[in-house]
């Protein structure tokens, strides 16, 4: 750049963009922060006016619950190096100890044996550490501020939340498997063909893509409540009653998902170049040959993003998931609104704060984590238009 | 590529798109015009109280839902033309709230508010929303490299966050005596109850929407950022161009494209606004196009679910959004056919 000094912004403008910036951050994390905050008092505490008062939560220290200087420092120093290792460390281990072609199989397995040894020393090891060190360190080792993790047991062990988080992992693997795996078809073809068809196939799909939900659910609830009587000429007594049936939903989530995954793909897939399955079919390969050799050990990066935002659509979805399943089945996001609409104590709301702030965590890492695949998905769909 | 190959590639796609998408719209067309019943029967009921002189029987003819041999009801599915589109337009009812030139009276019919709301919302919001994605964009793309990504990570916590839960955050943070509404009365020296009548609830779904939406635009405009001409804003400035004409005719134009994409998109979003009815529970203030759908489809109090009528309303609803998106489809049109010339 030339014009270096007309370029340079003035004190105000600079100033007025931080300034924004700042209030935009704080806007962004306030709500998802302070819920977190809310999870982990009592009550009284959790709905006082009174901010500080909801930080420091005097009555929940009173009753005896809560962290000391100590507490803080050492939660914080496990929770950095976790962070630290994750990124540098088991990235590194992976690579090394997975045999070639297996590298997903050693993702999966590290990253479970990590995600256990970190829960095993995060709430197995630490806390009995911590009382005997809280005892011996006088002033360091007093309780500052309210802390109480029992919201979250009540969550999860007493008002079956475990079930609802088994039936998400459910629900959200068989999307992401069903609808990458038949998405990833479609896209590449659709990438590499230009006929009219193949226009009006993309088309239909936006005009899909744009239904509301509540209109595709309204079409399958008569068929899956009775589905048991009219499949019976078909299959028989074997006939299920689909209404309820996790798999049903799964189904019913693929395909509301996959005009979005075709699209998506499809602009991953124009990204790589078609000379290089020209290549391989000028060499012997058929088409499929040429998807399977050539194709596919390029397009991760895109799949992998695509799952995501499949992965958030099946985690995040309320309608569907809510009038197709039965109580048992539940979700976890239906699961929290049968709770909040059923409050009536006080105590019920922060264990609903307490479930709500469940349900984000797992999101929250999956930010972390995958920052630059989301970002490059969100912009992927957009520079093609 | 063979239209063979073609095929196998797209089949299962297109199968799976076919059976869940296009026969359930197909379904639904057709359950809207039936209706499905339980078939009624007038039984004579007998019922007997001991008394001193005797017993004192009564009978009375009172109507039941018939059961069959396995004790379910028995429903019966007529034809009823457009019946349950007139129940839930309800045009009796409208011309009654015209004629007494009443708003008030209009909006108290179901499909007419939830279609009030849904509208204001989509176009009140998507003002909004390009304007802070824009802002936002062109802050960050203003600060330094280093403080970049951190930024990006705390932005697109709104945009993931499950919309349900995001709306109830927003909820706790106003509900009774939470901590914003303690802060408005504060300021503003009064008492204030977000949830006690509908236009607070209504700027609470607004606030919550742009909150969540505003990450999207901003991301996918400030990655459209980096690839500015930077040669057409140089010869801006040699010719003079302010800052603000700089952002007017050379930034905006290179946008345009993603400004018409995040506006396609937040169309097609907003006007499926749902979850902010279920997490602020504003269901008996303001209620959305989908949410009435919903409501028809879950059980009411009898065990019932009104399929017909939520057939009606869904196809009124999927009108709504083919006639909001057709001067979309005409521009990709024109553009498709302009390229194939």
């Amino acid at each position: 750049m030339t014009n270096v000094k007309a370029l340079r912004q003035p004190l105000s403008l600079r100033l007025s963009s931080s300034i924004f910036l700042t209030f935009w951050c704080v806007v962004a994390a306030f709500p998802i922060f302070w819920i977190t905050v809310m999870s982990v008092k009592l009550p009284i505490d959790a709905f006082n006016g009174n901010p500080l008062k909801v930080i420091f939560g005097p009555t929940t220290l009173a009753q005896g619950k809560g962290l000391s200087i100590l507490d803080i420092t050492i939660g914080l120093t496990i929770l950095i190096i976790t962070a630290k290792l994750a990124t540098g460390w088991l990235i590194r281990m992976v690579g090394k100890f997975s045999p070639s072609g297996y590298l997903w199989a050693g993702w999966i397995i590290g990253s479970l044996t990590f995600g256990l040894l970190f829960v095993l020393v995060f709430f197995g090891l630490q806390p009995s550490l911590l009382n005997i060190l809280n005892d011996i360190s006088g002033i360091l080792g007093i309780n500052i501020i309210g802390f109480s993790t029992e919201h979250y047991s009540t969550v999860w062990f007493e008002k079956g939340f475990f079930n609802n988080f088994q039936n998400s992992l459910l629900v959200t693997t068989g999307v992401v498997t069903i609808s990458l795996t038949f998405g990833t078809l479609a896209g590449y073809a659709l990438s590499r063909s230009s006929s009219n068809l193949a226009f009006w196939i993309l088309i239909i799909a936006l005009i899909f893509r744009a239904l509301p939900h509540s209109v595709l659910v309204t079409g399958y609830l008569p068929f899956f409540m009775n589905s048991a009587e009219i499949l019976r000429p078909l299959l028989g007594d074997a006939a299920p009653t689909l209404y309820g049936l996790p798999w049903a939903t799964i189904a019913v989530l693929v395909a509301i998902n996959q005009p979005f995954t075709i699209w998506m793909l499809r602009s991953f897939f124009q990204n790589i170049p078609a000379e290089l399955d020209e290549a391989a079919q000028v060499d012997g390969c058929s088409h499929f040959q040429a998807f399977r050799r050539v194709i596919m050990p390029v397009m991760w990066p895109g799949v992998i993003t695509t799952g995501l935002f499949s992965f958030l659509l099946a985690y995040n979805d309320f309608l569907v998931t809510s009038l197709l399943l039965d109580v048992q089945n539940q979700t976890m996001v239906p699961a929290i609104a049968r709770m909040f609409n059923m409050e009536t104590t006080t105590t019920d709301q922060v264990v609903a704060v307490a479930a709500a702030v469940s349900i984000v965590a797992p999101l929250f890492f999956l930010v972390l984590f995958f920052q630059r695949q989301i970002v490059s998905g969100l912009t992927a769909g957009a520079v093609k238009g | 590529m063979k239209s063979k190959t073609f095929a196998t590639f797209v089949g299962p796609s297109i199968f799976m798109m076919i059976l869940f998408i296009a026969l359930p719209l197909a379904g639904v067309l057709s359950q809207s015009f039936y209706l499905t019943q339980s078939v009624y029967e007038e039984v004579e009921v007998e019922t007997c109280t001991p008394s001193f002189t005797g017993q004192i029987c009564l009978t009375e003819i009172t109507t039941l839902p018939m059961l069959d041999k396995e004790g379910k009801k028995v429903t019966k599915t007529t034809f009823v033309g457009l019946r349950n589109y007139r129940n839930v337009i309800e045009f009796p009812r409208v011309i009654a709230a015209f004629a007494n030139k009443s708003w008030q009276q209009f909006m108290t019919i179901d499909f007419w508010k939830a279609l009030r709301f849904t509208l204001t919302f989509t176009l009140l919001t998507l003002p909004l929303v390009l304007l802070f994605g824009l802002l936002i964009a062109l802050t960050i793309n203003n600060a330094a490299k280093s403080i970049r990504g951190p930024v990006i990570f705390i932005s697109l916590l709104p945009m993931i966050i499950t919309p349900v839960i995001g709306a109830l955050s927003i909820r706790w943070l106003f509900i009774g005596d939470g901590i914003l509404t303690s802060f408005l009365e504060w300021w503003l020296v009064r008492d204030i109850a977000m949830f006690a009548q509908a236009w607070t609830i209504e700027l609470m779904m607004m606030l919550y929407r742009v909150w969540h939406v505003a990450p999207f635009a901003a991301i996918v405009f400030y990655a459209a950022l980096q690839t500015v001409n930077q040669d057409s804003l140089e010869s801006a400035i040699i010719d003079g161009a302010s800052r603000w004409e700089r952002l007017r005719y050379v930034i905006i134009p290179h946008l345009m494209p993603l400004i018409v994409f995040v506006t396609l998109i937040h169309l097609m979003d907003s006007y499926r606004v749902f979850e902010e009815v279920i997490g602020f529970s504003s269901q008996s203030y303001v209620i959305s196009l989908q949410w009435l759908t919903y409501d028809f489809l879950s059980l009411d109090m009898l065990g019932n679910r009104s399929i017909s009528r939520a057939s009606a309303s869904a196809m009124l609803t999927m009108i709504g959004i083919v006639i909001l998106l057709i001067p979309v489809l005409r521009g990709v049109w024109m553009d498709y056919k302009g390229r194939r010339l």
